[in-house]
């Protein structure tokens, strides 16, 4: 069987170093880094309720603007005050957050292959988050406001369509109009309701997203804003003069970084490096050439339209169809969906290697990883003469790797979801003495669900359910992500010293202890 | 207990190293946009050149040439000057630079943006616009004197109906 790669590579060994870190810190459920894009979803709903309650005192003209942002900045500071303060450092944050996120993909390697739209459609949020930030600072009308809005104008103006006379509505007395600040507002709204359509494009190809963070990173996270609100609450600066520009300017880095770079050097080469850099994310996933594995496939003559690999598959790539037989419905592949985890061949209830045909056939599979090819291994490694004391080892292709030792038959997958549980009991009958199942650490499931959909198909939870009459002292299952080798080996020795125990031991009596679940490693 | 008060405390002060990251960057450090003595001359404008040739009656032999309805009776050609600006500070020349004008067939506005940081304090600002390919020299001059205050913006615009150069 061919064995599956891994995500190695020092960027992913250094960000999981890092997660790994923060672990320790805030447990693995309330680490912030393992759950960035969640954040991201919430720092949005925090900045549009905010937002809202700016925009109930914003007066939206030029005379006003200045003085209605001043009002509830110094005449309500503990309510007004502290909701310009909180809409501001929560942009802030969103910015830190979403590029974060974008860096845990890229250096976990997340981006190629099925991940592609999950990327490229996280692309634009980047422009449409900055170009809602920089409009907001627009709104205020004060001295940064005017650098702003001149900035941008001299920005576009060096664009062929739109010409240098752009600028002129910014520097000329009387250029400036209600209307203009009309549209600004217009934008300020617009744009991140675009945003939002974009986020929710963003994870229309995932099942079940993860678009709410933990109670205890809501809480905290809001805690430190308003903090950090009422240490330093945002203030406006003098308000917006045509006849002057300030010489010195306390700019928003999070938002406003690129427009000190058209003065040193020009609003061309701004053009080039954004639009670059902006062109070079959206081929990300095309450059290097990783090949694709195949897409999983679906036998109609052994899919009973259960809808199991349909609510397991963690990327949405299984849909259910009318069965051609006339008969119920069938799954149905989207072959550019699939990521080729085999999660789908674990929840299908046709897969059980007990069955007595020459070839397993199953419902769904990954044809180059069937079930049937999982079974002649077992059965090459456990039907022949003098194989008594085998413990089988099933580990996450995305884990830590054990090291191979005498009486230990180890089995790659893809994911350990890929496993119908069905395969450890089939093992045991064989006479395995044992069998381990390493997924990948808690929180750090390469395919989402694999590591949930194990522990809970093992602990018999969710369908397909090991069942109660296996001996789970046999059974270990070992959470051990890529930096966890030795960790993995000692917990596999314990294990197997622990079944020789029992094997004398049960001679003279003695007591079996349950592992399943038990062990992580990060 | 101990274990947990670490834990605890490590959170409390992972989040407020986040925030005080977040809150130092939202204003700082300060961008230098100017350097402190200076102040800014900005040259914006946008306005049709004059057109680069009279109309002219069409000959009788023109006139049968052409189709009927669009036999008018005089070539009125639409392609419009070049604005050319120059600009002199104290007697240095600051920028001579040409204006085309705008559209494929040359005959729409033509429109510039540039911006100069000066040092402040007094200056003779010396602008001369020519706006018509027929006139040798210049159109339209403007002369100030100024005295300017660090962050002052002077605009230099061309409006051709208000009496041409305008300096504000
Ligand atoms: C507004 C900004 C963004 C938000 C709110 C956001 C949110 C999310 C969420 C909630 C998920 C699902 C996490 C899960 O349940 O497993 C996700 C996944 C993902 N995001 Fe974003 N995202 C944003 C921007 C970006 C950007 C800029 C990129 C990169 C260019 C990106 C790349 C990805 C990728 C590759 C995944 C898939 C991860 C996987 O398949 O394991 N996202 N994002």
């Amino acid at each position: 069987m061919p064995a599956p790669t891994g995500s190695a590579g020092a960027p992913a060994a250094l960000w999981r170093a890092a997660e790994s870190a923060l672990d320790r810190l805030c447990g693995v459920d309330d680490n912030p880094l393992r759950q960035l894009g969640a954040i991201g979803f919430y720092l949005f709903w925090l900045i549009a309720v905010t937002g809202g309650y700016l925009y109930i005192f914003y007066e939206t003209s030029v005379a006003g603007a200045h003085a209605s942002v001043e009002a509830l900045t110094h005449g309500q500071w503990w309510a007004g005050g502290v909701m310009r303060s909180l809409h501001r450092y929560a942009s802030d944050a969103f910015i830190a957050v979403i590029v974060l996120h974008l860096v845990r993909e890229l250096m976990l390697g997340r981006f190629r292959g099925f991940r592609w739209y999950s990327w490229v459609s996280g692309v634009p949020t980047l422009w449409l988050a900055v170009a809602a930030g920089v409009v907001g600072y627009w709104m205020v009308w004060d001295d940064l406001a005017l650098f702003v809005a001149t900035a941008t104008t001299e920005w576009f103006g060096a664009l062929p369509g739109f010409g240098a006379a752009l600028v002129r509505n910014f520097i000329a007395e009387g250029a400036v109009s209600d209307r203009l600040f009309s549209l600004v507002a217009f934008l300020h709204i617009g744009l991140p309701l675009v945003l939002l359509l974009v986020m929710w494009m963003h994870v229309q190809r995932l099942t079940r997203p993860q678009t709410g963070t933990t109670r205890r990173v809501a809480l905290t996270g809001l805690a430190a804003l308003v903090a950090l609100s009422l240490v330093a609450p945002a203030v406006s600066g003098p308000p917006a003069d045509l006849t002057r520009i300030a010489t010195s300017l306390p700019i928003d880095w999070f938002y406003l970084a690129p427009l000190p770079a058209l003065y040193t050097a020009s609003p061309e080469a701004v053009w080039v490096a954004s639009v670059g850099a902006t062109l070079l994310l959206v081929v990300a996933p095309w450059l290097g050439r990783t090949p694709r594995p195949r897409p999983a496939v679906v036998e109609p003559a052994h899919c009973n339209g259960c809808r199991r690999c349909f609510d397991d598959c963690p990327y949405a790539a299984i849909a259910m169809a009318a069965h051609p037989s006339g008969k119920g419905e069938i799954a149905v592949v989207d072959a550019d969906r699939c990521a080729s985890c085999g999660i789908c061949a674990g929840s299908c209830p046709s897969a059980v290697p007990f069955r007595s045909t020459a070839t397993l056939a199953s419902g769904i599979d990954l044809p180059h990883f069937t079930v049937d090819m999982l079974r002649a291994a077992i059965d090459a490694t456990l039907r022949p003469a003098g194989t008594a004391g085998t413990t089988l080892v099933f580990a996450c292709g995305h884990g830590a790797a054990p090291t191979p030792q005498p009486g230990l038959a180890i089995f790659t997958l893809p994911c350990a979801g890929l496993l119908p549980p069905t395969f450890v009991e089939y093992g045991l009958r064989l006479g395995a003495t044992g069998v381990v199942v390493v997924t990948c650490a808690p929180g750090d499931c390469e395919y989402r669900f694999g590591l949930r959909w194990t522990l809970e198909r093992l602990e018999g939870t969710r369908p397909p359910r090991l069942r109660r009459s296996v001996d789970r002292s046999r059974l270990a299952v070992i959470q051990a992500g890529p930096g966890s080798r030795a960790a993995l080996d000692r917990d596999i020795e314990a294990f197997r010293a622990r079944l020789a125990a029992r094997a004398t031991g049960s001679a003279a009596g003695g007591t079996s202890r349950p592992t399943l679940g038990e062990t992580t490693h990060g | 207990m101990a274990n947990l008060t670490l834990r605890y405390g490590g959170q409390a002060i992972l989040y407020v190293l986040f925030a005080a990251f977040v809150g130092y960057f939202s204003t700082s450090p300060p961008y230098q946009h100017l350097p402190p003595d200076q102040a800014l001359l900005r040259l914006s404008f946008r306005a049709p050149g004059q057109l680069t040739t009279d109309c002219r009656p069409r000959s009788p032999e023109e006139l049968a040439k052409m189709s009927p309805q669009l036999r008018a009776q005089m070539d009125c050609p639409r392609e419009r000057s070049p604005v050319h600006v120059r600009v002199d500070l104290d007697g240095k020349l600051m920028l001579d630079e040409t204006f085309a004008p705008a559209g494929l067939r040359r005959d729409g506005a033509a429109s510039g943006y540039r911006r100069q940081p000066i040092p402040a304090g007094e200056h003779l600002l010396r602008v001369q616009v020519n706006d018509s390919v027929r006139v040798k020299g210049f159109t339209h001059e403007a002369e100030r004197r100024l005295t300017l205050a660090p962050g002052q913006v002077v605009l230099i615009d061309f409006l051709p109906d208000q009496g041409g150069v305008v300096i504000r």
